[in-house]
């Protein structure tokens, strides 16, 4: 009964991080934010039964990707500027006609999910189980994520060159 | 280690409609090329919870493994992304997507 408070109290706490991250005007608070909502997310793995994956959640997402996000806020050094605009777009006339569209079709998702009843199987799979299945019927997929990095490196390699805005537009 | 607890599937899939729709609302309003960006890694994190409860209810790891494909695709995306922004910082001195509006043909 002590588990199942734990995954409510994960979830609250994903909730009202991702709202706060997605609400606020500053880019590195809202990135803070997000890190705390992946960390709760990673607690909810743990409690379901996906020890490797809550590991890789910490390591991969609130480690590497968020740190990418940092370095890049850090490199940009945007200060206040931004935040007048930001201001301006986010009073209720911007932001209240897509909430109520992605609200109904929220409470679709509920409608349907309310008319199950079922428990999650409770067992662990430890991360031996996940390499015998990544490895095994899955190795196709492997290959393709492999091919997904290479040409993600590729891409980002090349968008990273300083001289691309020059060749393009012609200024210095 | 101790055992998994059972709770109900429909708490979890719902958490994870729940973590989607904040990220889509997210998406949608933001005008800032970060938070898009951060909005998106919301709503991959939201399909990685709902694959991690849908494993979790047969109680197998294919749930996990496609986690782990979600997670690398978040990796090249986010790499993309950034570099895009870097490039839209460079040129227009600004991270307002509506700056960038316009084709250029």
């Amino acid at each position: 009964m002590l588990e199942l408070g734990l995954f409510y109290i994960a979830a609250t706490v994903s909730l009202v991080s991702t709202i706060m991250a997605v609400t606020r005007y500053n880019a590195a608070h809202a990135l803070i934010y997000l890190i705390i909502s992946l960390l709760a997310s990673a607690i909810i793995f743990y409690l379901v039964g996906a020890p490797f994956a809550a590991v890789l959640e910490v390591v991969i997402y609130a480690g590497a990707i968020m740190v990418l996000f940092v370095f890049v806020i850090m490199m940009l050094n945007l200060g206040a500027s931004g935040d007048v605009q930001e201001h301006v777009l986010l009073k209720p006339a911007m932001w209240v006609a897509p909430s109520i569209l992605c609200i109904i079709l929220f409470a679709e998702i509920v409608y349907v999910l309310s008319k199950s009843e079922q428990l999650l199987a409770a067992q662990v799979v430890g991360p031996k189980a996940v390499g015998l299945e990544l490895f095994g019927p899955y190795v196709l997929a492997v290959e393709i994520a492999s091919m997904l990095l290479l040409a993600a490196l590729v891409g980002a390699y090349h968008l990273g060159r300083s001289y691309f805005v020059d060749a393009r537009s012609g200024r210095s | 280690m101790n055992d998994a607890i059972a709770i109900p599937m429909n708490h979890g899939l719902l958490l994870a409609a729940m973590l989607f729709m904040i990220g889509l609302i997210g998406v949608l309003v933001r005008r800032n090329i970060i938070l898009i960006l951060m909005s998106l890694e919301i709503m991959l994190n939201a399909c990685g919870l709902a694959f991690i409860v849908a494993g979790a209810h047969w109680g197998i790891a294919d749930g996990q493994v496609m986690f782990m494909l979600i997670l690398s695709i978040a990796a090249a995306e986010v790499s993309i992304g950034l570099g895009l922004l870097l490039q839209v910082h460079r040129r227009f001195r600004s991270l307002d997507i509506d700056q960038a509006n316009r084709m250029v043909g």
